[in-house]
């Protein structure tokens, strides 16, 4: 992809034979400047991917940009502008991209494995056609190449002498080497990202504090594995949740901010018998053979004791509440199918309990400094019998009557009307939510990352410069001065110059330096 | 948070910076305008015979000094002070949240500004850069303007995403690096205007090229690096190595535009102005990512008061 292409000013015409054809189109394709084009065209493609809501980051954005644009949405949607990064059209690409980038490198590997084996090239008929300098000296043409020789030899030049005619030396093949090696990697990380894909797999579950949780696909909230990846393969596994810490800043800067966030948990890891108790924080996940456990959020499980119409303990239990917003303003549902009739409520989480008129009930403060809980109460039919899976996060009152509103602080009860029953807010708890992952392809990832900027170093700071030493008798005019000596090199790439070796070289051979 | 004089020092600091730095700036207006028609007229004169001009800034063959050097050399010595300011400016914020000086959007620009003034003023002591001097202190000055004035908040502890050591290592490249890219897109920017004959103190076009170039060389490996960087601690704090968040989105962006940067200047047609354009193009994106994702796009990296 770095070949210097001196393309003719009039393209020339693709040619009609098959083969000519295909010949024609792979040297377009590998040429710089599509390289150049596509390199753009990559760059473009991903611009929307950072304005539009995206289905990996968050579906549930995307759900509400298309319900807000009913004419645009959909078209964009089939395009797969909400999913630009597994678009075909992204795909397409940086697939061509890649195919460029072999077509490219592989022809250039070649060329440099001949040139690491080969010697210098004989030095040019016309030196002083380079940049150079010609004098005269009084040592012997072998004493001024030997000399030179010496010197090249020992600053790491490659180095062939011809006789008592010239020296050339060439240095800097790691250059060429690094260049290489740079898009080459790009090869492994892409392969590593595909193995990443397709063994790899990753879950989220929300565990409240005292609840624990075993490595199996039932247990998750959501789950989502590669195309090779099956349940059985996950690591066995298990913890309990003992207890979630947080903090937040108090002090007038950035009130409200989370300062610690900490789960200590009791793991039981594969082969283990007994737990041992751990601590999972942001930026510190707990590793368990190839999978790891993240602490991706927290919020507040509301405790509710709900009894019916009979006086019997239907509900007892904490029930996980999503936060809204940064001071935890969070709703949730609960319902009660083993009452008589069948209840339902849907509340609002207020950790420091406020009222406005805008805004109705909400939090302004993340820490529980007075927490209350805002329910509404329905009852009827849940619909939990249709065989239509519900989230737990939502209540379904399509067959279900709405008895009223009430505001509970913890340990407060509320009578349903009508006798219908009574829910009391006894408490809450914390839950945190965690992420486990899998991704077999990282490591190398990381390593084709590493060679990508160990290459990219060699390539853009190796210098690879050619130089000569000529020497010839001189003519008798110039008295004791017995050699004519020129001396000249080139840089091999562009916007370096190899004026510093050959002064260098200059002065060596005339004495001026060891 | 505790101490309220080092906050108070800081903010001096960072105030005196910029009167520095304005000063600076005046300074190197001064010596841009001075002599100018003298030079257009002799450039003109020299030009028309068909004889060849000593490039500014690259060798001083002219016997008669450079009409105005003296207010260019006071103007590098207030650069010199302005940084040195600003450097003390920093330190004291780091003293005063107990941290390094870039958990935040403020932090983080007041910490650039001197990223920018440090990557030129380091290249300075190898070669001659006065002719440059407008074009580094204007943008470092507008990066303090905006910190002091939109994006200010006070010291406060982390939160716990950032508390981590790639905090250091993945900002601290972040940070050199758009140093780098501001004085890329200076060199870049002139090269473009370099034959139009409009400023005469600048270098000639090709030479302005090759600066462009080894700065890019210099500070793409780097930004790699960042990106690297960055991705290693997403994966341990967010439990992917790359996940497509707008800021990630765009760091690929810019690094995309600088490696066809570098293509283009090995590929006939593209070396000189195309190349430029192109330069330009990867410091608009950097910037897009710096300002622009923080303050208009919900991304995983807005944290700490924006």
């Amino acid at each position: 992809m770095a070949t210097d292409v001196q393309t003719p000013v009039q393209a020339p015409l693709p040619p009609m034979s098959s083969t000519g054809f295909f010949r024609w189109m792979w040297r377009q394709l590998t040429s710089m400047r599509t390289a150049l084009i596509l390199l753009f065209l990559l760059a473009l493609a991903s611009i929307p991917g950072s304005i539009l809501p995206q289905r990996g980051t968050n579906p549930v954005l995307v759900d509400q940009w298309i319900t807000a644009n009913p004419t645009t949405g959909p078209i964009l949607d089939s395009l797969g502008f909400f999913d630009v990064f597994a678009s075909p059209w992204f795909a397409a690409v940086y697939l061509l991209l890649f195919i460029s980038l072999i077509g490219c490198v592989l022809p250039r590997l070649k060329v440099h494995w001949k040139a690491m084996r080969s010697q210098p090239p004989a030095a040019p008929r016309n030196l002083m056609r380079l940049d150079g300098e010609e004098f005269h000296v009084t040592q012997s043409p072998d004493q001024v190449l030997t000399r030179a020789q010496e010197y090249l030899r020992k600053n790491r030049w490659r180095v062939v002498r011809s006789g008592d005619d010239w020296v050339a030396a060439e240095k800097g093949y790691l250059r060429e080497t690094g260049n290489l090696v740079f898009h080459f990697s790009f090869i492994l990380v892409l392969i590593a990202i595909a193995y990443g894909g397709l063994f790899g797999w990753r879950g989220n579950v929300i565990i409240r504090e005292g609840e624990g949780f075993s490595n199996t696909l039932t247990q998750y909230d959501a789950w989502g594995g590669g195309r090779m990846t099956s349940a059985n393969d996950l690591p066995e596994f298990s913890f309990t949740l003992d207890k979630f810490n947080v903090e937040f800043e108090r002090g007038n800067a950035q009130s409200g901010a989370p300062r610690l966030f900490e789960a200590n948990v009791a793991v039981t890891r594969p082969g283990e018998a007994q737990p041992n108790s751990e601590l999972i924080e942001v930026n510190h996940p707990m590793v368990i053979d190839s999978a790891k456990v993240f602490l991706v959020g927290h919020g507040y499980a509301p405790v509710f004791r709900v009894h019916d119409s009979q006086g019997n303990l239907v509900f007892d239990d904490a029930v996980a509440f999503l936060p809204q917003d940064g001071n935890f303003t969070s709703t949730g549902v609960i319902k009660v199918p083993d009452g008589e009739p069948q209840l339902g409520f849907r509340g609002i989480f207020l950790p420091t309990s406020a009222v406005d008129e805008i805004r109705g009930p909400h939090s302004t403060f993340p820490a529980p400094d007075d927490p209350s809980v805002f329910m509404g109460a329905w009852f009827g039919d849940l619909g939990l019998d249709s065989g239509i899976p519900q989230s737990i996060y939502t209540l379904n009152v399509d067959s279900m009557e709405q008895m009223g509103l009430e505001a509970l602080r913890p340990g407060e009860e509320w009578n349903l009307p009508g006798g219908k029953g009574t829910i009391e807010f006894t408490g809450f708890e914390r839950w945190a939510s965690f992420q486990i992952a899998s991704d077999p392809g990282k490591e190398a990832a990381l390593i084709g990352a590493f060679l990508a900027i160990g290459g990219l170093g060699l390539s853009l700071f190796v210098q690879r410069r050619r130089v000569w030493v000529k020497v010839s008798p001189a003519s008798a005019s110039e008295n004791d001065q017995q050699t004519t000596v020129q001396v000249a090199g080139i840089a091999k790439a562009s916007g370096d110059d190899a004026t510093e070796s050959i002064e260098e070289l200059v002065a060596v051979v005339m004495g001026e330096q060891k | 948070m505790t101490n309220i004089g080092l906050a108070q020092a800081s903010n001096n600091f960072v105030y005196a910076s910029m009167f520095t730095l304005f000063l600076a700036t005046i300074f190197f207006a001064i010596y841009y305008s001075a002599g100018r028609s003298k030079v257009a007229a002799a450039k003109q004169l020299v030009t028309s015979t068909g004889g060849v001009i000593a490039e500014p800034g690259s060798s001083k063959t002219q016997s008669e000094p450079e009409p105005g050097v003296k207010f260019a050399n006071i103007a590098m010595s207030l650069t010199w002070l302005a940084a040195g300011i600003l450097l003390v400016g920093v330190i004291l914020r780091g003293l005063w949240a107990g941290r390094v000086p870039w958990g935040n959007m403020y932090e983080f620009s007041i910490t650039s500004a001197l990223g920018i003034l440090a990557v030129f003023l380091v290249w300075s002591i190898k070669r001659d850069l006065r002719w440059l001097g407008i074009f580094i202190t204007i943008p470092a000055l507008l990066t303090l303007g905006m910190a002091t004035t939109v994006l200010y908040t006070e010291a406060a502890q982390l939160v716990p995403a950032l508390k981590s050591y790639w905090l250091v290592i993945h900002v601290l490249a972040a940070i050199i690096c758009g140093g780098a890219f501001t004085v890329a897109a200076a060199t870049a920017g002139l090269s473009l205007i370099a034959d139009k004959g409009w400023i005469t103190k600048i270098p000639s076009r090709e030479r302005l090229e090759k600066l462009t170039h080894r700065i890019i060389s210099f500070s793409f490996p780097l930004w790699t690096f960042a990106v690297v960087a960055g991705a290693i601690w997403a994966e341990n704090a967010w439990g992917r190595y790359w996940g497509w968040d707008p800021k990630e989105t765009w760091a690929f962006i810019t690094w995309v535009v600088y490696a066809a940067y570098l293509h283009a200047r090995s590929t006939a047609g593209w070396k000189h102005q195309k190349a430029s354009v192109i330069a330009l193009i990867g410091w608009l994106a950097f910037l897009i990512n710096y300002f622009g994702v923080n303050i208009f796009v919900n991304s995983l990296h807005s944290y700490a008061g924006v």
